[in-house]
């Protein structure tokens, strides 16, 4: 049980598609990072099915994707649709970058339990991650 | 002498006023901050005099407009003979959706044109690979062959416009479809003008849109400057970007040294190639970022002209005076837009665009205010445009040739640009050379930490973003936003596999091996050129991700060292 609660948390940073916008990215894999949490970055181009592979192998608590070219709503819903496929639908997931507001309702429908948009700042979803993570943990 | 006995006065009459004036003032109202700095984090001075600019001299880092070292303009009259051209970029959904956008923006006064692509194009793959699922003409117009550059310029006389093209890794492909466009509308080669971005090097270091390892991929940008130097004089083959370092969260002088550094590694690799530096500098163009803070931005550009010219004359020996000239286009910083509170985006693209303006900019797209969201609609892409047209006709500014030359300020910032550079290069020079640092990540570490410190500095609201982190409001109305026709995508690959059925298969694979036997050889003198390959392809409706995939097989593709 002690060993249990100090495990640290293991997010999965994650870039879906051919977008290669990294800086967002790569700022919050630093802050989760700094705020001590275990951070393994994907680079970029990974397919939802790669995604899906490494959250499960790297054992992960939660996945943060970053899309920044538009296609945020085939490929965020498509890594919940594998991650449910493979019975790993309690890795929480999040995501980020310029996604319009109208569309955070129906990703949510989809599974994703934030979504970060530009001005957003990294405490929000570090706090966010220690919130949904621990729930699940009880 | 005299000169020096005055910096001295002034010198003791600051004194004295830090005693009499200052002191007092500050023990009554202390100023905002312990320290203040640009938005790239750099110390800001209370007040800049002629103390600052001591053994500066008018001539050497100023001079006047048109001449050597340019950092006044590289016109003698700037914006009194001719404004810059405001030029849109633009690109969604199909070729047909962006025709009519460009015939829009053209209607509006709008003077060259500037095409985006969707990701899967800028990758090199077509319409229906796998990998380009849910990204067909979502940020960008999507083009898979001659038949889709053929609907994009529809209607459009090629020989009177000049055409921007954001592509860099397939750019020569896509400028070889541009060429074949204009030879069926009959423009001769030396009457087609515009721009390749073409930069390879900066899609290593911060856009990541990167598909071959580095040295083929110089290669192919070289192959295209040559091709330009032989056959249209009129084309700009590379536009060194410092823009999507910037972006990638860059600070000013980082953006500056590493585009420049990047320049050289071209200007090398076409002298290796066999061309005389005269025969090709004058082609190439650069391309920055406008970002919020006005004064360094202006620093960075007139620093920018200042550094090009002395590295062209004085390492590269260029002769030709338009070998020295640094012309860009520039960008409003797409940063620094905000989701929150969007219409506020109106103001800082204004601010921005009156940066690069006084910053004596070639061509201009400013940024809608609805980009941190989605792809401009036409009414905030309108509003962007006229902007501009209120700097260039209303504001007074384009009344004078570099308005801000001898700002005590304004100078020493461009001094230390210039300085801070310098520095940059020896650093890169010792790691090895540009390609070098790249590969072992130096420029992506430097700009990943600037990134980093800009991002605390706002979270701890040393950084104040107007309705991010101060004045926000709860509840904002919703602003009408662009969406991209889902079906688009259906419609695209239809249209291509159509294509695919309805062309000559043998002439297609035919241009496909002579374009590989030309990739597997290396011979600079021309046998193994590959645009006149590609241009052959391109003819007989080989799609780009055939002849991408040609390269790919080739060559391999390219895998970054994560650095977080």
């Amino acid at each position: 049980m002690g060993a249990e609660a100090e495990r640290k948390i293991r997010i999965l940073i994650a870039k879906p598609g051919l977008d290669g916008h990294d800086r967002g990215a790569k700022v919050i894999a630093r802050a989760f990072r700094d705020a001590g949490m275990e951070v393994i970055y994907t680079g970029l181009r990974q397919t939802p099915e790669m995604i899906a592979n490494a959250a499960i192998q790297e054992d992960v608590d939660a996945i943060g994707m970053s899309c920044l070219s538009g296609a945020h709503m085939y490929l965020f819903p498509r890594v919940i649709e594998l991650l449910r496929e493979r019975g790993a639908d309690d890795i929480v997931v999040f995501g980020g970058g310029t996604i319009p507001d109208e569309d955070i309702p129906k990703l949510k429908a989809a599974g994703i339990a934030a979504v970060f948009t530009p001005g957003a700042r990294t405490t929000e979803a570090i706090e966010f991650v220690r919130r949904n993570v621990k729930s699940k943990a009880v | 002498m005299s000169e020096k006995k005055d910096l001295k006065r002034i010198e003791q009459e600051k004194e004295r006023w830090e005693a009499d004036t200052l002191k007092p003032t500050l023990k009554n109202t202390p100023e905002r901050a312990e320290r203040f700095t640009s938005v790239s984090m750099t110390p800001v001075e209370r007040l800049y005099s002629p103390a600052d600019l001591a053994g500066w001299d008018f001539i050497r880092e100023v001079g006047f407009p048109g001449e050597y070292p340019y950092t006044r303009g590289i016109h003698p009259t700037m914006y009194r003979g001719k404004l810059w051209t405001m030029r849109m970029f633009a690109g969604f959904g199909t070729a047909a959706e962006t025709n009519r956008r460009f015939k829009y923006l053209l209607e509006q006064g709008q003077m060259g044109l500037s095409t985006a692509f969707d990701l899967p194009t800028l990758m090199g793959y077509d319409s229906d690979h796998p990998f380009s699922a849910g990204e067909v003409g979502k940020c960008g117009v999507a083009i898979d062959s001659l038949a889709d550059m053929e609907a994009l310029f529809d209607g459009i006389p090629l020989g009177e416009v000049t055409t921007s093209m954001t592509i860099t890794s397939p750019a020569s492909v896509l400028w070889a479809m541009y060429i074949a466009v204009c030879e069926k509308q009959g423009v001769p080669y030396h009457n087609a003008g515009g721009t390749i971005q073409n930069d390879i090097l900066k899609e290593y270091i911060a856009q990541k849109e990167y598909i071959y390892p580095i040295e083929p991929s110089v290669r192919l940008v070289t192959d295209t400057v040559l091709f330009g130097a032989y056959h249209l004089p009129r084309w700009n083959t590379i536009s060194i970007s410092g823009y999507h370092i910037r972006e990638a969260g860059s600070t000013a002088l980082q953006e500056l040294a590493f585009t420049l550094a990047d320049g050289m590694v071209y200007v090398e690799e076409a002298i290796k190639a066999g061309l005389e530096v005269d025969a090709f500098a004058p082609r190439l163009s650069f391309f920055f970022d406008c970002h919020n803070d006005l004064f360094e931005e202006v620093a960075k550009f007139r620093a920018a002209r200042r550094l090009w010219a002395r590295v062209m004359r004085e390492r590269f020996r260029a002769r030709d005076p338009r070998s020295w000239l640094l012309r860009t286009h520039a960008q409003t910083a797409g940063v620094a837009l905000t989701a929150q509170q969007p219409y506020n985006n109106i103001a800082r693209v204004a601010i921005q665009a009156l940066a690069g303006v006084l910053g004596g900019t070639q061509s201009l797209h400013t940024n809608a205010m609805d980009e941190a969201m989605a792809l401009p609609t036409e009414e905030a892409a309108t509003i962007a445009l006229r902007t501009q047209q209120i700097i260039a006709y209303e504001s007074g500014v384009t009344n004078t040739v570099d308005p801000l030359a001898g700002s005590y300020y304004v100078e020493k910032l461009t001094s230390q640009m210039e300085a801070g550079a310098w520095e940059y290069f020896r650093k890169i020079e010792d790691l090895g050379g540009m390609i070098r640092a790249v590969e072992r990540g130096f420029p992506q570490r430097e700009i990943a930490d600037a990134a980093y410190s800009y991002q605390q500095a706002i979270e701890r609201e040393e950084k104040i973003i107007v309705g991010v982190n101060r004045f926000t409001a709860d509840e904002e109305p919703p602003i009408p936003l662009l969406s991209i026709d889902r079906e688009a995508e259906a419609r695209q690959i239809d249209r291509l596999q159509q294509l695919r059925r309805s062309r000559d298969k043998d002439v297609v694979m035919r241009s496909l091996d002579a374009l590989r036997q030309a990739a597997v050889g290396r011979d600079p003198w021309g046998k193994d050129l590959l645009m006149p390959k590609i241009l052959d392809a391109v003819r007989a409706y080989a799609t780009l991700g055939e002849i991408m995939g040609v390269f790919r097989e080739v060559w391999g593709e390219y895998t970054e060292p994560h650095i977080i």
